[in-house]
């Protein structure tokens, strides 16, 4: 009990600092000096009509490479602590049928969730999306693919070669932004556009395409490898 | 509005953190942390939010002329879209370890697990 009593003491420790934020908080009524700069300038300097892709793409566009990098490894470790010390003979467990009602609705859903996924990371640079929103989707779809058939196995290479292959194409972007434009991750190597196009924002849909691809590519083999240690029990 | 979501979020986490701190099995453990890490996500986007302007995307309503004075906070916005996915990682990470432990040890009970315990 006193080990409650110590939880209960602390949480409401961080409630009361979390009262006193509240009370002290007021919503700024303009945009501070950063968002300032990104509101102005944005549509100029980029051409893409969400502020917050330009802000992931280009102007952050380092640290968006670092996130990628960090659910890369992420992934791998996953693959890594899987394939650790499973040795044990591989007796399948009876399955549960999975219905027809999810047989059926896979094979005329999956492809339009994918297209939807691809939708979503292409138009990145005009609607709410992007890559990683996108890229989720996919993994969604591929989801429900194991979820209707749980022995399903996706092909390993298929998925590592999709993932490497996006994230050297999106690096060599980036060095191509050192050449070509001001700096790494530049979008300026591609021509800026009409505002507002699908076809815009110089390399932005590509890159964030891209990233679709990679973090894709990186949810559907954590999913892989979540569902293939399954298959061990 | 500000205040509401800032209270939810801020609630989250409070619900989160009681039960990582309160629940034995790591399965709940685990949820907790999710709960809270949404409640982190909740704030974030809540201190972005400003009153009576809308989402920082240009287009027919909202030109790039008066983007200063319609559009909110973007970089509050940035951050929790990498914060959503590193969650996924962390949440598949801890899920993984879980199972690891739990393979070796055939509990989810976490005073169970009592080799670091001095």
């Amino acid at each position: 009990m006193i080990k409650r009593f110590l939880a209960l003491s602390l949480l409401v420790g961080i409630g009361a600092i979390f009262v006193a934020l509240m009370m002290s908080y007021e919503p700024d009524a303009s945009l501070n000096l950063t968002a300032r700069y990104y509101a102005e300038n944005t549509a100029s300097e980029t051409g893409s009509a969400n502020i917050v892709t330009a802000i992931l793409v280009t102007y952050r566009g380092l640290d968006t490479l670092g996130e990628v990098t960090v659910l890369f490894l992420a992934s791998s470790i996953i693959g890594l602590v899987l394939s650790l010390g499973n040795k044990q003979n591989t007796t399948l467990r009876k399955l549960v049928p999975v219905g027809e009602l999810l047989t059926t609705g896979k094979s005329y859903l999956a492809p339009i969730i994918m297209l939807l996924g691809v939708y979503v990371f292409v138009n990145g640079h005009l609607t709410p999306g992007g890559g990683f929103q996108g890229g989720a989707i996919i993994a969604s779809g591929m989801l429900l693919l194991l979820l209707s058939d749980p022995l399903k196995h996706f092909s390993h290479a298929l998925i590592s070669l999709v993932e490497s292959l996006s994230g050297f194409v999106y690096v060599s972007l980036g060095v191509l932004g050192i050449v070509l434009a001001g700096s790494f991750l530049d979008n300026r190597i591609l021509p800026l556009g009409d505002f507002g196009d699908l076809i815009s924002a110089g390399a932005i849909p590509l890159i964030y395409s891209l990233i679709g691809l990679k973090v894709g590519a990186e949810f559907s083999s954590m999913l892989a490898n979540l569902s293939e240690m399954e298959d061990l029990q | 509005m500000t205040y509401i979501a800032l209270a939810t979020g801020f609630l989250l986490i409070l619900i989160g953190f009681y039960g990582a701190l309160t629940n034995r099995n790591l399965l709940r453990m685990i949820v907790a942390f999710t709960i809270a890490n949404s409640g982190i996500n909740v704030v974030i986007i809540a201190i972005g939010y400003m009153h009576g302007r809308t989402a920082p995307i240009l287009d027919a309503t909202v030109s790039a002329a008066d983007a200063l004075t319609r559009v909110i906070d973007p970089v509050p916005q940035v951050l929790v879209l990498t914060a959503i996915v590193i969650g996924v990682g962390v949440a598949a990470l801890m899920l993984v370890f879980a199972y690891k432990l739990y393979e070796r040890k055939g509990t989810l009970d976490i005073s169970k697990f009592a080799e670091l315990k001095w």
